[in-house]
C-alpha cells in the first residue's frame, strides 16, 4: 500500500455570514491530510462541522456560506484556487461523493443505467456500448445480481440500501482516487449497513482508493477508519489513530463520547452523559469550545482556546489537560 | 428498581399489564383505475406477547418490519385487523373510542420526531395542558403546578413553559414530549423510537431521564428502537421483529448472549463495535429485506438465511419455547 499524501487540508475555515452580523463559524482552522489506500474518519455529533468540511473540499459552498481561509491541496494542487470549470473535471471523476440523503442525490427521472453511464461517458469519453458494460460491472461488484434488469429501473423503484449502493457505483464509476463518503449508511438499518461498508472497503482495497468516511457512529469509525478526526465546534479536538482514539482516547469530549455510548460489550446501569448540548456555530463559548460542558473545566480554558498539540506521536489534542 | 428485583420480577411473570393475541393489522394496496385492494400489507402478521408490569420490553427488527405498527395497535391508535389487545386484563380491542377513554390516560406514546409530534402553535405549558384538560377536572392553577413540576421532572427550567417546540432542541423537544406523555400517570408508555434522532451525547442523557421516570413512577415500557445497544441498554426483555412477526424474543441477557434465530445472530454480528482489540466475525446477509406485501412463502428470513434448508420454503415457522422464556420461531430449533 503507498502512502502517498493524496489531500492535505491546511487552516481550513469556513464562515456562514447570518443576518444581523453574526457569523457561523461552520469549519474554523481544520487541518488534516489523507493518503492514498487509507480510510480516514470524521466524526462528531451534530452541527459539528463535518458536512461542511467535506462540502468544502468538493467546492460546494453556496451563499451565505464562503471559504475563508487555508488550502485544499489535493494531489499537489490547491482546489481553492480551481475554478468552476476545473472543478467539474475533479467531481465525479478524481474524487467521488456519497451523500447522506441517496435520494436527494440521484435524478428520479433517469434510470439507474442512465445515471452511470451518463458519469462515464462525460469523464471518461468512452462509447455507450462501453459504458453500459462498464455501468452493469459496476453494479454486480456493489451487489446486484440482476444488474441487467437493475440498469432499466428508477431511483424509487429502488430500497434505501439499493439506492445507497447505486451511489457507490456512480461515486466510483471513473476510479476516483479519493471517496468522501458522508454518513453512507446512517438512514440503513444494521444488516444493509455492513453489507455497505464491506463493499466499500473492498472498493478501497481493490482500487487503493482514499477514503474521507464521514460518521457520526463511533463503532462504524472502530471498524472501518484507519486514522480518525474527532471534530466538535468546527474544529479538529483530537486526532489520532483509531487503535489510540479507543485504547488511550485522552479530550475530555472523546472520553465523554465514549461513556455516552451504551455498546453491546458492556453493561452499565447509567450512561455517562454529557451535560447541555452542542453549542451553535454563531455562539461558541469564549475560550475552549467545550469549556460549558466540560468535566475538567479550569479557569484558562474559559480564557483561550486551546490549540491542537502532539501528545504522543501521532496524537494531537486540543486541551489545556495536555499542554 | 435493582437489576436484580427485575429478573426476579420477571421470573414470577404473571402479573401482566398488555397482552397481545394473534394480533394482525394488515393494510389493503390499492391498485388499477378502479382502486380496487389488490393486496395487503402485512404489517403486523399474528403477534401474540404479554408485558409484564415495570419491564422494558425492548422492541427491534429492520425498517418496515412492523414495529410502530404494532405499537400503534396496542394503543388503539389503529383498528386491529385481527386479535386481541388486553390492558390490564381487559380486551381492549373493539371497544369504541369513548369506551377507550378511561384506559387513554393509563396509555402514552412518545414518538421519534418530538418535532412532528408536537403542535409547532403551542407553547410548552398549553402542549403539557392539553391532555390534562381533556381528561382531568384540574383547574387552571393546579395545571401550572404540575406543569411546572413536570417540566423539573424532565429537567428543564420552570421559565421554559411559555417558549415553542421550535426554540429547543432536538433532545429538549424530546423531553417535552416525554413531559407532555407523562402528565397524566400513566402506566405503560410506547416509546417508538425516543431517541434516534438524538446525538450520542444527549441521547445518553434523555435514556438516563427515561430509566429515572421508570423507577420513580414504576412505568411499563415497550421500548422500539433500531439500535441494538440501546435496546440492550434500557431493556429487560427484548423481542426481534422480521416482516411482521416475532422472530425471537428472550430476556435481554438470553437474547445478547445465546442468540438463537439466524435473523438475530446477524444482526448482532452487525453491529457495529468499539472494541478494537476483539472483532466480531461480521455475518454479512445477502439481499435486501423483501416487500411485506408479498413475503416469501414459509419462514419469511428465508431468502436471507444462510442455515436455510428445504423445509423452510414450505412450512412457516411457529414461536418455540426453548429455555425458560426463550422462544424462537425457526425449523432447526423443532424436534
Ligand atoms: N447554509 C448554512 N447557513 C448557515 N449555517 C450553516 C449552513 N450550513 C451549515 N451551517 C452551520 O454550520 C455548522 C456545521 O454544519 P454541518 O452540516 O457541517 O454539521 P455536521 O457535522 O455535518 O452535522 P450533522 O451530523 O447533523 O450532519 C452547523 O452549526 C450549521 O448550523
Ligand atoms: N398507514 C399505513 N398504510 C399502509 N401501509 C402502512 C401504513 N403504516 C405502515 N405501513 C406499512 O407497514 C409496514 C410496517 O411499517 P412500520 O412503520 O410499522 O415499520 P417499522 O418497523 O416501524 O419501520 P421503521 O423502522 O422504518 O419505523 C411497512 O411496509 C409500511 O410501509
Ligand atoms: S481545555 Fe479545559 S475545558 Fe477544554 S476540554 Fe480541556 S479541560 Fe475541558
Ligand atoms: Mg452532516
Ligand atoms: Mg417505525
Amino acid at each position: 500500500m503507498t502512502q502517498k499524501t493524496l489531500l492535505d487540508v491546511k487552516g481550513l475555515k469556513t464562515y456562514f455570514y447570518l443576518e444581523g452580523k453574526r457569523v457561523a463559524k461552520a469549519v474554523d482552522g481544520v487541518n488534516f491530510s489523507v493518503n492514498s489506500g487509507e480510510t480516514v474518519a470524521l466524526v462528531g455529533e451534530s452541527g459539528s462541522g463535518k458536512s461542511i468540511t467535506s462540502l468544502s473540499i468538493m467546492k460546494l459552498i453556496g451563499k451565505p456560506g464562503k471559504i475563508e481561509e487555508g488550502q485544499i491541496l489535493f494531489d499537489g494542487k490547491d482546489l481553492v484556487n480551481f475554478t468552476d470549470k476545473q472543478m467539474t473535471q475533479v467531481r465525479g471523476r478524481e474524487i467521488g461523493m456519497i451523500f447522506q440523503e441517496p435520494m436527494t442525490a440521484l435524478n428520479p427521472v433517469f434510470t439507474i443505467g442512465n445515471q452511470i453511464t451518463e458519469t462515464l461517458i462525460r469523464h471518461k469519453k468512452v462509447s455507450k456500448a462501453e459504458a453500459d458494460k462498464k455501468a452493469i460491472d459496476l453494479l454486480k461488484l456493489v451487489g446486484f445480481p440482476r444488474a441487467e434488469e437493475t440498469m432499466k429501473e428508477y431511483p424509487h423503484q429502488l430500497s434505501g440500501g439499493m439506492r445507497q449502493r447505486a451511489m457507490i457505483a456512480i461515486a466510483i464509476s471513473c476510479d476516483p482516487k479519493l471517496l468522501i463518503a458522508d454518513e453512507p449508511t446512517t438512514a440503513l438499518d444494521v444488516t444493509i449497513q455492513a453489507q455497505i461498508l464491506d463493499i466499500m472497503d473492498a472498493m478501497k482495497k481493490k482500487f487503493n482508493m482514499a477514503v474521507l468516511l464521514i460518521t457520526h457512529d463511533l463503532g462504524v469509525v472502530a471498524e472501518y477508519a484507519d486514522r480518525v478526526m474527532v471534530m466538535y465546534g468546527g474544529q479538529i479536538v483530537e486526532q489520532t489513530t483509531v487503535e489510540n482514539l479507543f485504547l488511550n482516547p485522552k479530550h475530555p469530549y472523546t472520553n465523554g463520547l465514549l461513556e455516552s455510548l451504551p455498546s453491546l460489550e458492556k453493561e452499565v446501569d447509567r450512561l455517562g452523559a454529557i451535560k447541555g448540548m452542542v453549542p451553535a456555530a454563531h455562539e461558541f463559548p469564549a475560550g475552549c469550545r467545550f469549556s460549558d460542558r466540560c468535566p475538567h473545566v479550569m479557569d484558562k480554558c474559559r480564557a483561550a482556546n486551546p490549540e491542537l498539540v502532539t501528545v504522543e506521536s501521532g496524537h494531537n489534542v486540543r486541551c489545556y489537560l495536555y499542554e | 428498581m435493582s437489576v436484580i428485583e427485575k429478573e426476579l420480577k420477571i421470573e414470577t411473570k404473571n402479573d401482566f399489564i398488555v397482552e397481545a393475541k394473534n394480533l394482525k393489522k394488515y393494510f389493503p394496496i390499492k391498485g388499477g383505475v378502479l382502486k380496487r385492494t389488490v393486496g395487503h400489507v402485512k404489517a403486523v402478521d399474528d403477534i401474540t406477547l404479554s408485558i409484564i408490569r415495570g419491564e422494558t420490553l425492548g422492541v427491534v427488527g429492520e425498517s418496515g418490519s412492523g414495529k410502530s405498527t404494532l405499537g400503534r395497535v396496542i394503543l388503539r391508535l389503529m383498528e386491529p385487523t385481527e386479535g386481541q389487545i388486553l390492558f390490564e386484563n381487559e380486551d381492549i380491542s373493539r371497544l369504541s373510542n369513548r369506551q377507550l377513554r378511561p384506559f387513554r390516560k393509563d396509555m402514552q406514546i412518545v414518538f421519534q420526531d418530538p418535532f412532528a409530534s408536537l403542535n409547532p402553535k403551542m407553547n410548552v405549558q398549553e402542549l403539557i395542558e392539553e391532555p390534562l384538560l381533556v381528561q382531568t377536572s384540574l383547574n387552571k392553577n393546579e395545571r401550572r403546578e404540575k406543569a411546572i413540576s413536570l417540566l423539573e421532572k424532565v429537567g428543564l427550567r420552570p421559565d421554559s413553559r411559555l417558549k415553542y417546540p421550535h426554540e429547543f432542541s432536538g433532545g429538549q423537544r424530546q423531553r417535552i414530549s416525554i413531559a407532555r406523555a407523562l402528565a397524566l400517570n400513566p402506566k405503560f408508555i410506547i416509546c417508538d423510537e425516543p431517541v434516534s434522532a438524538l446525538d450520542v451525547s444527549i441521547q445518553a442523557q434523555v435514556l438516563n431521564l427515561m430509566a429515572d421516570l421508570q423507577d420513580e413512577f414504576n412505568l411499563t415500557y415497550l421500548f422500539i428502537a433500531h439500535d441494538l445497544s440501546v435496546v440492550k441498554h434500557i431493556s429487560d426483555r427484548v423481542a426481534v421483529m422480521y416482516l411482521g412477526r416475532i422472530a425471537e424474543i428472550a430476556p435481554k441477557k438470553n437474547l445478547y448472549e445465546t442468540p438463537l434465530h439466524p435473523y438475530t445472530e446477524a444482526l448482532l454480528s452487525a453491529v457495529p463495535s468499539t472494541d478494537v482489540l476483539n472483532k466480531r466475525e461480521k455475518i454479512i446477509l445477502k439481499g435486501d429485506l423483501p416487500s411485506p406485501s408479498n413475503p416469501p412463502s414459509g419462514c419469511a428470513f428465508r431468502t436471507r438465511c444462510p442455515k436455510a434448508h428445504e423445509r423452510c420454503a414450505l412450512e412457516r415457522p411457529e414461536l418455540i419455547n426453548v429455555s425458560e422464556g426463550h422462544y424462537v420461531a425457526c425449523h432447526l430449533y423443532e424436534q
